[in-house]
């Protein structure tokens, strides 16, 4: 079953044993976190040794195997793209495979996904060492990792529906990990329900390709390669019109918007720091999230086709890292503040993706996995040291906590992009692109750029420099590599050409968005050394005279008012409501008036039973002697 | 000459008086006894066609007839007794409990 | 012409018993009745060549059965009212018209259905060739036929034993 295949277009031929290798490879780098995660779940509940190890063994060989394909394409020596895939439901005219796509994009999206995981879960081990139920925790986390390596290697639309899905699903396991705790099992409910509004536009989008992917010749289809080349030729013909496409790819970018928290369905993941640390930078900050992006990017041949669905993107891109970048402003939560960040980086990449560079946004997507899981992992060191999340009671911690801080110092400037990070490289591709197709969105993300540097500015000086003295302890080093890994990674992955590796032959350094942006990037920082280090300017006085908009991002713009008032009042009284009454009335009724028919015709038909055998007999003979009329007849 | 037909014909007969009697009698041994009319009548089928096909598998088949026969008098006629002790009367037409 | 005589004489001996056996108020004439229907019967199969048969026929309808029926007969002592109940007129009218248009419609099937070829040999029903056909083609309906006399005798048992009347 199990067929390998190179793809025509690859260049170079594959030595066929090296294929064989590499097709076992893909296939592990799968399974493995698979199978990790069923012992985990099924032997391994109460023993938390076993379940860290098998966590980290599954994963580190996924990475191993990746890092094996990776060295293999780089050097030429493996043909890429290549695909192994089984058939999993064959029915007539609708075949799903299920297998592992290799190439250039899902090779650097699934070292993300291993490399960064591996530190992420090799520093659970010391996070989570004193809580009861990390075997769950592991288990849940290996099957995360199975659920994205099903997005990222996925040959097909449904594949990649069902890793989505089951992303969701870890992810909602993940956040209530401590599920006594209401706003944590609120909070799981929360992502899991607004996933499940984007999901259902993104399931119609798959379906409706797939129903209009058929051509005289061939069969429909969900299959990525052979959609990419058969696309093309539907439009140029009018079998498919262009503007059907459009409403399929925004049907599609519905997925995205949930699940990489676009607005207006952002409102999960702030909440969704409610889970455990090492998950917020994993799921929620490195590689879930980015997930929307990542798919964006895979099916970019489709978007590419439908300029004004790319522009719905662009906008909703660009609008969702302006305004989460304002609510970092009001944040108190050390968490929540790189929440909001996310979000705002998130909106980056989306934007990037709406101006036609998905090379831009995968790279972006990488530095950020790389320097908001640092941050992430330094926000959890702090916690697991100080048992505190509000960034007013914290400070003084560059004493305190010295490796942490230093860490976390650097993870800020590759966020806020200084220059020689990795966070400015991928930043400033963004910004040219924008440059060059919207001016009005250049500007916008230029001062989207400034606004990050404000509030991790803010959050800089506040927990970290501050007057405070904040009694905590240096974590444990299981804990500290992690950091220093990707510290190190943050540092330098603007240099080791993932554009190039994407495909896009590197342009010449434009200094002018490099220093407008580094101004926008240095204005910011400075205004909030003012304002919270030197304290040049109150404060309170500021507060006061921007009242209006600050009640207005301390309320988070009234979003989940809106949804909480329009559930209450909209969806409970009127469609809830008005569907229990068909339900009552009508399909109750309906079902009733059945049974009250078969009771009335039995009513009717034991009539005959008159209980004397006579009468059976006489009816009996009657209809006997019907059969031999109608034998003669016919005879 | 007696053909296959001859027999036949007699079966019916046999037969139709059989069913007449079970269709007017109301007690339930006249029935049975009637039931084994309409049996017997079925035997005599089974052996004329017998001898006409030339083999003796219609034979073979008036000897499970008789078996089962045998046996469906034993199981009636104990029902028979029953209902005399129970209800004290053969009527088929009593037995009722059954109806509705 | 002999065999002619025979069947005229058997078939219509038999076919006033089995009236007598129908029309006869009192179920004892009416089993002898029954009597003479299965002699006439047993002789009809000896004019078929239905030799074991014939003795079967008489061995176990005449000796066992029609026993079985008289014995309970007796056993139950039946009292001339549960006899002598009136039947509904409607009753014998619809049994004999339904079983009248039966017989009119069964002579026409037989006298329309195509013979079957006369046989070159005719095979007697002898004990041996019966006995061959028995315990060999008919060996597995056979031996269920000894469950299905067991649950008869079983649930005869059962049925007949009743309660004792508390």
């Amino acid at each position: 079953m199990v067929e390998a295949h190179s793809a025509a277009a690859a260049v170079g031929a594959t030595d066929p044993a090296l294929l064989a290798l590499a097709g076992k490879a893909a296939w592990a780098i799968l399974l493995t976190p698979l199978i990790c995660a069923v012992a985990i779940l099924l032997v391994g509940i109460h023993r938390k040794s076993f379940a860290m190890a098998a966590a980290v063994g599954g994963l580190a060989t996924s990475l191993i195997c990746t890092l094996f394909l990776f060295f293999q394409a780089s050097q030429g020596h493996l043909a890429v793209p290549f695909e192994v895939s089984v058939t999993w439901i064959s029915l007539g005219g609708l075949s799903i495979p299920f297998g592992v796509l290799i190439d250039n994009l899902s090779l650097i999206m699934t070292l993300v996904v291993t490399g960064i995981g591996s530190g992420i879960f090799l520093y659970s081990v010391g996070y989570m060492h004193d809580d009861a139920a990390a075997s769950r925790y592991f288990g849940m986390l290996s099957l995360f990792a199975f659920s994205i390596l099903t997005i990222v290697l996925s040959t097909n639309w449904i594949q990649l529906f069902i890793g989505w899905e089951l992303v969701g699903f870890c992810s909602y396991m993940l956040i209530g990990h401590w599920y006594a705790k209401p706003s944590a099992a609120a909070a799981g409910n929360k992502a899991f329900i607004v996933n499940r509004v984007a999901d259902f536009g993104f399931i119609i989008g798959i379906l409706w390709l797939w129903s209009v992917s058929s051509t005289a010749s061939d069969d429909r289809t969900v299959h990525f390669a052979t959609l990419m080349a058969r696309l093309p030729v539907l439009v140029e013909s009018g079998a498919v019109p262009v503007a059907t496409l459009s409403v399929i790819g925004l049907l599609l970018f519905c997925g995205p918007v949930g699940k990489s928290a676009q607005f207006p369905l952002h409102v999960w993941l702030p909440d969704a720091m409610e889970g455990p640390t090492p998950v917020s930078a994993l799921i929620h900050a490195a590689t879930m999230v980015a997930a929307g992006v990542y798919m964006l990017c895979r099916t970019f041949w489709l978007f590419e086709m439908i300029p004004s669905t790319l522009n719905v993107i662009l906008y909703v891109g660009a609008a969702t890292a302006f305004l989460a970048a304002a609510l970092g402003f009001a944040e108190n939560d050390l968490k929540r503040i790189l929440a909001f960040s996310t979000l705002s980086q998130l909106g980056y990449m989306v934007m990037a993706i709406g101006l036609g560079g998905p090379v831009a946004a995968m790279y972006h997507l990488t530095t950020h996995a790389c320097f908001k899981a640092l941050l992430f992992l330094g926000a959890g060191s702090v916690i697991h040291g100080t048992h505190e999340q509000n960034i007013w009671k914290l400070g003084g911690l560059t004493r305190s906590m010295r490796w942490t801080s230093l860490t976390f110092l650097i993870g800020s400037l590759a966020l806020i992009g200084f220059p020689g990070l990795s966070g400015f490289f991928s930043k400033d591709e963004i910004l040219v692109l924008a440059r060059e197709h919207n001016l009005p969105i250049y500007l916008l993300a230029t001062l989207t750029a400034g606004m990050t540097a404000f509030y991790t500015g803010r959050l800089w000086f506040v927990a970290f420099m501050g007057k405070g003295h904040a009694h905590g302890h240096e974590s444990p080093p299981v804990m500290l590599g992690p950091l220093f890994f990707l510290a190190g990674l943050s540092v330098v992955a603007g240099y080791i050409g993932i554009p190039a590796w994407l495909g896009e032959h590197h342009e010449a350094f434009h200094w002018d968005v490099a220093l407008t942006s580094t101004a926008a990037v240095a204005a910011g920082v400075t205004i909030s050394w003012l304002l919270y280090s030197k304290r040049a300017i109150a404060a309170g006085s500021l507060v006061r005279a921007l009242a209006l908009p600050q009640s207005f991002v301390e309320n988070r713009y009234y979003i989940d008012d809106i949804y909480t008032w329009y559930v209450q009042n909209i969806q409970q009284k009127i469609i809830a409501a008005g569907c229990a009454w068909f339900e009552q009335n009508i399909i109750i009724g309906a079902v009733n008036a059945v049974a009250a028919l078969a009771q009335g015709l039995g009513r009717l038909l034991r009539l005959f039973q008159t209980g004397v055998v006579q009468t059976y007999v006489l009816v009996f003979v009657a209809g006997v002697l019907w059969l031999i009329t109608r034998y003669l007849a016919v005879r | 000459m007696v053909t296959v037909t001859h027999y036949v014909v007699a079966s019916a007969a046999l037969f139709c008086i059989g069913l007449a009697g079970v269709m007017s009698r109301r007690n339930v041994l006249m029935i049975l006894l009637c039931v084994e009319l309409m049996l017997n009548a079925a035997n005599l089928l089974f052996v004329a066609y017998s001898k006409a096909w030339g083999n003796l598998h219609g034979q073979m088949i008036v000897f499970f007839v008789i078996t089962v026969a045998a046996a469906e008098v034993t199981v009636g006629l104990a029902i028979a007794i029953l209902m005399m002790r129970q209800r004290n009367t053969l009527d088929a037409d009593a037995v009722q409990s059954m109806k509705w | 012409m002999a065999e002619t005589v025979f069947f005229y004489i058997f078939t219509s001996l038999m076919l006033a018993a089995a009236i007598a056996v129908v029309r006869h108020r009192s179920p004892m004439y009416s089993v002898l009745s029954l009597l003479v229907v299965m002699f006439c019967l047993s002789g009809l199969f000896v004019m078929l060549g239905a030799y074991f048969l014939a003795a079967i026929q008489v061995l176990l309808y005449a000796g066992a059965v029609l026993v079985l029926f008289l014995y309970v007969l007796m056993l139950l002592n039946l009292s001339p009212d549960s006899l002598n109940r009136a039947n509904v007129f409607i009753q014998p009218v619809a049994g004999i018209t339904a079983a009248g248009l039966l017989f009119v419609a069964l002579c026409r099937v037989a006298t329309q259905s195509p013979l079957p070829p006369t046989p070159t040999v005719a095979q007697p029903g002898t004990i041996e060739a019966l006995g061959r056909l028995l315990f060999r083609d008919y060996l597995l309906p056979f031996e269920l036929t000894s469950f299905l006399i067991l649950a008869a005798i079983i649930g005869a048992v059962t049925l007949a034993k009743g309660k004792s009347p508390s």
